[in-house]
């Protein structure tokens, strides 16, 4: 079995193997969907790293705070839910651009082909998991970075909780 | 209720009858292969079988690469012929291949394919043959599967005793059956005696490239050098050659060459040839033969002509060559793994000679000589012997090894193989062979480390092993397995051409390393296009190129307006694919030379004579994809005196005009 896997990084788009891209690409093309974009092409990947730095520094900025016995633990609930609400965001923009790439297909494509209840068929991608897509098994599933992003969003939930009767005691 | 269940047990049992009924058709001479064998030689659909073999295509000129155990065709490998199915010979950037004195010679008759080795070992990274008929050496990459360089060989005819591997590479050596005139010259036939010479070549290999190169020659007496090993660990930096017609009849041989009953065994002291070399002993001589390479970047071959050649005069230079009486007519000469034992096939005969390497070098210090021919020392025949295996079969032709010390041969004449103890010189098991084995192969056999694992009998007749098929048959070969004290027969299967030899590796050594593309931004091909915005055609004269690209699923350009009746059209077509196993082929309507068949990344060139005015179709050849069907094209040829332009289509984007 031949697989093609493509990783989106918070700032490019690669192939896992070599011309994986390509062979997605010349694949997608018969069915009208777009070739899959250039990092200069997509907002995200210049915003993104500039969010997600962002939060991350200011993250470890109020952590040594904390470690210095000077940060007040209601900012570790504030960066928390800050960055809860731009995850959300950023898996909407991500299901957004999934959607657009599977629905908005050329209508000139080779392959048109109908579903069952005679509508043209679209291919959105999974956001998360299996799905199987004509003759394809797709899987879609985060990467490193975003297990860490977790881990860290966890860690400094437990914080707050940890953080909040101690610091009650100091003041 | 009960009644039923009767009723079904009543069909259960007519059933079982019919499932019972022996099927029709006749068995031809079915000995061996039972349901055990079969297992054996099952690879389930999707598994890979555990050996490469590589057999010559004999008269075919070819190479194929049988899969083992299953004995699956996996590839031809086109080598000494014109290939219409990839376009081999046929199109431009190959026709280089074929150069040779004569000429454009298209085919060969393949001989004796063999693999490099490093340490004595088979090493995956490429496999040689030799053409016969106008004598050349090929070599076949193993990363590739393509043959990358042919070599022609001068001074030589019927290039037999050859293409044998030293155990480093260092050289491949290649024999000369026909005894000929040297250098070529008009003379009367019946002056052959001490006026007809031989040559051995030895060709070295430059270990990154693989490039040949013909180092040498030795210049021996006129007698047929039939088949050769080179010697193998303590005997490593000798080579021998067997001899027939040491009568050196020119006439009848099959009666006149048969007169003594002892031919001689060649032992050649390459090493030794190589001081004399270093010493400037060797005298350059003029000649001219074609060296022919194929690039793998530029994907076109090219042919340089070599002027000289060395050559060393072994009546001149003593210690180079000995001869060894040995068996009458002997076949092959075959080395044991650790080189100590020599066995001689005499194909006239019903004994294996067996010399000793150890002997054969006392022998020749202690000067133990019986007498000379043409200067060279002929050893005393007792002095070389290690033992004779007696009456083994009849018709001895080939030996090789399974590296637990035994030997296995084959026997023309009765038709058999025969293990047999190398040391002890006892015979162990014999198998009928259906019928009359030339060669036999174990992987690595010939090496210093053979897998003795199989044993794969190459037969000459085949008679009624397979459904009867008209006069002609395919040459069959039959696999034994010998991991046991007993030889197991367990498939026949049919080949091609005749395979007077074959060679086998395991899968291990050679499958990291296999081509999967031809990258793109490596193409250094000059008339290649690596984007379909590149595509274009241009007129030079009667000449018109079309430098064309193809992908899933079309030509660019699609639509060639302005040829003109008595144009030679060259089409430049690259496959600008980057993904494993989509080739693309490429045919036009009334084409006077074959297809092209292009695969990823790789430019190739066809010439198409525009002879008749009207509007001609052209389409790939191979299933690309969905969309292969509507992989076509049409060129449209204007009368001669026509005004109309040179147009093409890009892409549906309009027409480019020139």
């Amino acid at each position: 079995m031949e697989g093609l896997g493509m990783d989106i990084y918070i700032n490019n788009i690669i192939g896992e193997k070599e011309f994986d891209i390509d062979k997605i690409d010349m694949l997608n093309h018969y069915i009208g969907m777009k070739p899959i974009p250039k990092p200069a092409e997509m907002w995200e990947m210049t915003a993104f790293p500039i969010v997600v730095g962002g939060m991350a520094s200011i993250g470890i900025f109020i952590g040594i705070l904390g470690f210095l016995k000077k940060a007040n633990p209601l900012s570790y609930l504030i960066w928390f839910v800050t960055m809860s609400v731009l995850g959300v965001l950023g898996i909407y923009d991500f299901n957004r651009w999934l959607a657009n790439y599977g629905r908005n297909l050329d209508p000139h494509a080779s392959i048109k082909l109908l579903d069952i209840n005679g509508n043209l068929m679209t291919y959105k991608p999974p956001l998360f998991g299996y799905q199987k897509m004509l003759n394809f098994d797709v899987w879609s599933y985060p990467q490193t970075g975003a297990y860490f992003m977790l881990l860290g969003m966890a860690l400094i939930f437990i914080a707050y909780f940890i953080g909040k009767p101690a610091y009650a005691k100091i003041h | 209720m009960k009644r039923l269940f009767q009723l079904c047990s009543l069909i259960l049992l007519v059933g079982s009858i019919i499932a019972c009924t022996p099927g029709g058709g006749a068995p031809g001479n079915g000995s061996g292969g039972s349901k055990n064998a079969a297992e054996k030689v099952y690879v389930k659909p999707g598994d890979h079988d555990e050996f490469y073999s590589f057999f010559s295509g004999g008269f075919s000129g070819q190479l194929y690469v049988y899969g083992l155990p299953s004995a699956r065709l996996l590839k031809i490998i086109p080598v000494f012929s014109q290939d219409p199915q990839t376009g081999y010979g046929y199109s431009e950037e190959s026709k280089p291949m074929f150069n040779t004195s004569f000429g454009f010679v298209p085919w060969d008759d393949a001989h004796h394919p063999d693999l490099s080795q490093t340490n004595g070992e088979t090493d995956g990274r490429w496999v040689f043959i030799n053409g016969n008929n106008t004598p050349r050496i090929a070599r076949i990459s193993l990363s590739d599967f393509d043959t990358q360089e042919i070599i022609e060989i001068p001074n030589s005819a019927g290039n037999h005793s050859s293409s044998f591997v030293t155990e480093n590479t260092e050289y491949i050596v290649a024999g000369t059956r026909f005894s000929v005139p040297i250098p070529q010259r008009d003379m009367p036939i019946s002056d052959y005696k001490g006026n007809f010479k031989s040559s051995m070549s030895f060709i070295s290999v430059n270990q990154d490239s693989g490039e040949m190169n013909l180092a040498f020659q030795i210049r021996m007496p006129g007698f047929d050098y039939d088949l050769a090993h080179p010697g193998r660990d303590k005997s490593h930096g000798w080579m021998f050659f067997t001899t027939y017609n040491t009568e050196e009849a020119h006439t009848m041989l099959e009666a006149n060459s048969a007169e003594h009953d002892k031919d001689f065994i060649a032992a050649i002291n390459w090493k030794k040839a190589e001081e004399y070399i270093k010493q400037g002993k060797g005298k350059v001589e003029k000649t001219r033969y074609a060296h022919n390479k194929m690039n793998s970047k530029t994907h076109t071959a090219t042919t340089e002509w070599v002027e000289e050649v060395l050559v060393l005069d072994p009546t001149e230079l003593p210690g180079i060559v000995y001869f060894i009486p040995s068996a009458k007519s002997p076949h092959g000469v075959d080395v044991d793994p650790t080189g100590e034992f020599i066995v001689s096939n005499g194909k006239l005969s019903s004994n294996l000679v067996v010399h000793s390497f150890d002997m054969i070098k006392k022998a020749i210090e202690q000067e133990n000589y019986e007498g000379e021919s043409y200067g060279i020392p002929i050893l005393k025949y007792d002095a070389t012997i290690h033992g004779v295996v007696q009456q083994p079969g009849i018709g001895p032709l080939h030996t090789e090894f399974d590296g637990k010390g035994n030997a296995y041969s084959t026997f023309f004449i009765s038709s058999e193989i025969v293990k047999w103890n190398v040391s002890s010189l006892e015979v162990l098991d014999r198998h009928d062979v259906y019928y009359s084995p030339g060669h036999l192969m174990i992987p690595g056999g010939n090496s210093r480390k053979p897998d003795g694992k199989y044993l794969v009998s190459l037969n000459k007749i085949t008679k009624d092993r397979y459904l009867p098929v008209g006069p002609e048959l395919n040459q069959s070969a039959q696999l034994f397995d010998i991991s046991g004290d007993k030889m197991e027969l367990l498939l026949d299967f049919p080949t091609i051409g005749e395979p007077h030899y074959a060679s086998a590796i395991h899968r291990d050594k050679i499958v990291p390393h296999v081509r999967q593309i031809y990258r793109l931004d490596e193409n250094e091909h000059p008339k290649g296009v690596t984007n379909p915005t590149q595509a274009r055609v241009e007129r030079n004269g009667n000449d018109v190129h079309i430098y064309m690209s193809m992908i899933r699923s079309h030509f660019t350009p699609d639509n060639i307006e302005g040829i003109k009746v008595g144009d030679r059209v060259h089409f430049h077509i690259t496959n600008l694919e980057q993904d494993f196993d989509i080739p693309h082929g490429f045919a036009v309507m009334g084409a006077e030379n074959s297809e092209l068949l292009i695969v990823p990344g790789q430019t190739k060139s066809l010439v198409w004579e525009a002879k008749h005015e009207g509007v001609w179709p052209f389409y790939c050849t191979d299933f690309c994809s969905a969309l292969h069907q509507e992989m076509q094209g049409y060129i449209r040829v204007s009368p001669a005196d026509s005004d109309i332009k040179l147009s093409w289509s890009l892409d549906g984007d309009g027409d480019q005009e020139n």
